[in-house]
């Protein structure tokens, strides 16, 4: 819990911020919405801070309200790293013999794609 | 090597796993690596804080995770594609939620007036920004799922209206930072939730994707703020990540719809814009429609189609059957390529994500503009349920509210088909001129029944 004084978090704080900045500079648009949703992910990490206020918690209201964060973040770290891999599925590398989970409706089984 | 660095170096590796996961994230080929490295750094951050000194309450903890994990895996796994937008904006919401009662619960249990000033000025940023993040999310979340009305929903001084919220909730944090009026937060708690979904009623329509993404920097920056109340680097370190580069993202989501920022946030483009489009006189002039068969005939006998897939295809869940008519074109030795609109979908990229859930080779989806070239030289383009990304009046019309959006240039095609429901317009609600085109052809109906139609035509042939 001692990540050092004032200064030194707001020093980590402004160099995050460059990073973060810099390290999306260029994004193609087919990307933007995965993006997003990683990371939304991403901020899921407050789960710790809410791990760390119910650990400390003394005291029914304290406690509760501490469960009630780490529920709501877990649900944010959770639900976002799946759904964004859900998004990403796109970019797996195809089998060939991979067939649809949807079968409702049924593509012609030949997944090898292009013109016979 | 003590215990307390233990923790430290694990949260320095994952915050390095985060930058990396983001860089991974802006390239389809290391996107999903991206993604499990993030979720691997997190998991590490995770377990290390168990080891942290004087932690109590473990049952209580893995209880609650439990809790959230029972509920959002299932909720990510069975959410349909085209849902993906709010399912984003209810996972954002929650973590500004969290974030808040982070800072809020760190603020009850400090006696009063042991914080100081900046401590105080931390845990009022963590609850304010957390708040409207979560209202807003809801809003944005109800929006999207149709709870409420999609449309920009104003009232007279609005923005005068938010404008003294936003004040009010200054003035009395400065307050609370200066006195010892502790109560004061509670005040400050309900003027953020009020602000949150005050700030989302007046966006509506198409935008609301893009505020999300906004919201989505904030709860970024609620997570720093309370990293800050609770000196944690790794929260500072990934909030502050999430916080910039959420920002600059909204940026980009914004540019490629042509707006402003403060355009879409202030604007309320879909409500103003609905009065003066459709009704007047319109319905006399006269637009072509055809039958499956025509189009039929129209597709399978032409060297190259483009597909333009829009919302209309999303929401009749006809992704599958595009497919099918595709791979159907293609045996018959028509070139097929889909050009995809930068905001095709509800949102950047919502497109793509669609048709891949179909099995579309990827290499057949062309960005706008790379496929704003091919057009030219088609001979059908194949408009499937979208509109206002191919209305020419974004081109050459100033007057057009969408004058300056970048389109694509369906015109320039041989022939132009459009699966539509009806003659209704768009989400930006102004009429297409294209419609009315004499190389048009409409084929009136659910974007699924008309496929499904028209791929029996084909195979008929």
């Amino acid at each position: 819990m001692n990540g050092g004084d004032i200064l030194s978090l707001i020093t980590v704080f402004v160099l995050s911020a460059f990073v973060g900045f810099e390290v999306i500079a260029k994004v193609p648009s087919t990307l933007h919405t995965p993006l997003m949703s990683g990371t939304n992910a991403i901020h899921g990490v407050v789960l710790v801070g809410a791990m760390l206020v119910l650990g400390t918690a003394s005291g029914t209201a304290q406690m509760a309200l501490g469960f009630v964060a780490v529920v709501l973040a877990t649900l944010n770290v959770v639900g976002g790293f799946v759904v964004t891999d859900r998004m990403l599925e796109m970019f797996k590398v195809r089998k060939p013999a991979k067939v649809s989970a949807e079968s409702a409706s049924a593509v012609a089984p030949s997944t090898e794609g292009g013109p016979k | 090597m003590s215990l307390g660095t233990g923790i430290r170096l694990a949260d320095l590796i994952a915050a390095i796993c985060f930058i990396l996961a983001l860089r991974g994230l802006t390239g389809p080929k290391t996107a999903r690596y991206g993604n499990l490295l993030g979720a691997g750094g997190m998991a590490l951050a995770v377990a290390i804080t168990f080891a942290t000194n004087g932690l109590t309450h473990f049952l209580l903890i893995v209880g609650a995770m439990l809790i959230g994990a029972v509920i959002a895996v299932p909720a990510a796994r069975l959410v349909k594609m085209t849902a993906m937008p709010q399912m984003v904006a209810a996972f954002n919401g929650v973590g500004g939620g969290a974030a808040a009662l982070i800072a809020l619960s760190t603020f009850l249990r400090a006696p009063a007036g042991s914080l100081a000033v900046y401590q105080v000025v931390e845990v009022l940023l963590g609850v304010v920004i957390g708040c409207v993040s979560f209202s807003g999310s809801c809003i944005a979340f109800a929006k999207l799922q149709e709870i409420m009305t999609g449309r920009a929903i104003t009232y007279p001084g609005q923005q005068v209206w938010n404008g003294i919220v936003g004040v009010a909730i200054l003035g009395l944090g400065v307050t609370v930072c200066v006195s010892s009026f502790n109560w004061l937060v509670a005040i400050v708690l309900v003027l953020a939730l009020a602000f949150g979904v005050a700030f989302v009623l007046p966006v509506g329509g198409a935008d609301v994707p893009v505020l999300i993404s906004l919201l989505n920097s904030f709860t970024g920056l609620a997570v720093a703020a309370s990293g800050f109340v609770l000196h944690s680097v790794v929260l500072v370190v990934a909030g502050t990540l999430v916080g910039a580069s959420g920002t600059l993202l909204t940026q980009m989501m914004s540019r490629a719809m042509g707006r402003s920022l403060p355009n879409i946030l202030f604007s309320a483009f879909g409500s103003v814009i609905t009065a003066t489009g459709g009704a007047e006189g319109d319905t006399t002039r006269s637009v072509r429609s055809a039958s499956a068969e025509d189009v039929a005939i129209l597709l399978a006998y032409a060297n190259k189609v483009i597909i333009v897939p829009g919302y209309g295809l999303a929401v009749a869940q006809a992704q599958h059957t595009i497919r099918e008519l595709a791979d159907l074109l293609e045996s018959r030795g028509v070139e097929v390529i889909y050009a995809i609109h930068p905001v095709a979908g509800r949102m950047p990229g919502h497109m793509n994500v669609l048709l891949a859930e179909a099995n579309v080779p990827y290499e057949q989806l062309k960005e706008m503009d790379e496929a704003n070239p091919e057009f030219q030289s088609a001979d059908v383009a194949l408009v499937v349920g979208a509109n206002d990304v191919v209305n020419p009046a974004a081109k050459n019309n100033p007057d057009s509210p969408i004058y300056g959006m970048p389109i694509l240039a369906v015109d320039e095609a041989r022939n132009i088909v459009f699966m539509k429901r009806s003659m209704r317009p768009g989400f930006a609600g102004i009429d297409n001129e294209l419609l009315f085109d004499p190389k048009t052809t409409m084929l009136f109906g659910d974007a699924k029944d008309s496929l499904t139609k028209v791929v029996a035509a084909v195979k008929a042939l």
